[in-house]
């Protein structure tokens, strides 16, 4: 079975989020990206997650909005697209 | 549960804690109560304040600690911090903060203070401090502008750096030239400890971390003023983009001032 590894997951705080975009470019795996179609009530863009969070925590490291909660998964899960995350 | 972007890339859930995980960082740090603030986007401070507040936290001195603020954007936020908070006039806090250690020499006392706060307003007061040897912790955050009085130029504002009052650029013929703070104060024999952090990237905030932990054992042991200067992003008063100000900082302000460890007298 073929999948991407996914070693950790991030819980984003949207409403706290200013739109400063410092989160995207810490990411080293890349895996955060800005909205393009929708705004939080403040009228900021915030960052989504997208597949293959390592957990390495350097986006909360970087927020100065402290938006980022990261967790690591206990053994790491696998992700694709006809089984979503396993 | 995902969902697909408009762009085509697929978002995994990130609205609340998963199943079967560790928690590795949380939103604030132990000492931060509250992370709202009414700071600028990408302002680099609460980065940096958090920096600080990790850095007591790991030394288990979040009780028996006070802070001194100076005047600055700073200061904004030393509500939202779980430490006892003193504020001092402008650029006055490396006095008031020896007051209070030569009264509780048992405390971790240590200052906040922009760059135009300390080197501006207040140059004498850390450095006289220093010379004093006073066993304190003196954080400068160092972004080259008066951030809270609407950007103008400070005695750091690196040559051709735009700001308010520098609009074309710092010109050393008109403006004069950039002072070297923690340069200064790593030849006053008075400090135990001096060293120059960042915090545009996750690694110089790792890096800036453990110059605080590391300033704070030389206050522990005594060994006279700990000063760790850190260069942070103010992207408004640069006229930078916020995304933009991690790799400006790198390339403008700390060719100036250069990052690393100037002074330690730790074992």
């Amino acid at each position: 079975m073929t999948g991407q590894t996914i070693r950790g997951t991030v819980v984003i705080d949207t409403e706290a989020c200013k739109g400063c975009d410092l989160c995207i470019d810490a990411c080293k795996p890349g895996v955060l990206a800005m909205t393009t179609d929708r705004t939080n009530t403040r009228g900021y863009r915030f960052p989504e997650l997208l597949v293959g969070c390592t957990g390495c925590r350097a986006c909360a490291d970087v927020c100065p909005d402290f938006c980022f909660q990261v967790y690591r998964f206990n053994g790491a899960r696998t992700w694709s697209p006809e089984e979503g995350l396993r | 549960m995902t969902t697909r972007r408009p762009d085509g890339l697929t978002v995994l859930p990130s609205d609340e804690a998963p199943a079967d995980a560790t928690l590795v960082a949380d939103f604030t740090a132990d000492l931060v109560d509250v992370g709202e603030h009414h700071l600028c986007p990408g302002c680099g401070e609460p980065i940096a304040i958090r920096a600080v507040m990790d850095g007591l936290s790991l030394l288990g001195l979040a009780d028996r600690c006070m802070a001194v603020f100076g005047i600055g954007c700073s200061t904004a936020f030393s509500n939202n911090l779980d430490v006892e908070v003193l504020q001092a006039l402008h650029g006055r806090a490396p006095s008031v903060a020896t007051g209070v250690i030569r009264m509780r020499p048992e405390l971790a006392v240590f200052t906040i203070q922009g760059d135009g706060d300390m080197a501006n307003e207040g140059l004498q007061e850390v450095l006289h401090a220093a010379a004093r040897g006073e066993n304190i912790v003196c954080v400068m955050l160092n972004n080259g502008v008066f951030g809270e009085t609407g950007g103008h130029l400070t005695v750091t504002t690196t040559i051709g750096q735009r700001t308010k009052n520098s609009i074309e650029g710092r010109d050393a013929a008109e403006h004069g030239h950039p002072m070297r703070i923690a340069e200064q104060l790593a030849q006053i024999d008075g400090t135990g400890y001096v060293a120059r952090g960042a915090v545009n990237d996750a690694g110089n905030v790792a890096r800036t971390k453990r110059m605080i932990v590391d300033a704070f054992t030389a206050q522990q042991q005594g060994l006279g003023l700990s000063f760790v200067e850190i260069l942070t992003m103010c992207p408004t008063g640069w006229f930078v983009p916020t995304d933009e100000a991690p790799a400006y900082l790198a390339e403008t302000i700390a060719g100036t001032h250069a990052i690393g460890v100037l002074r330690s007298e730790l074992a």
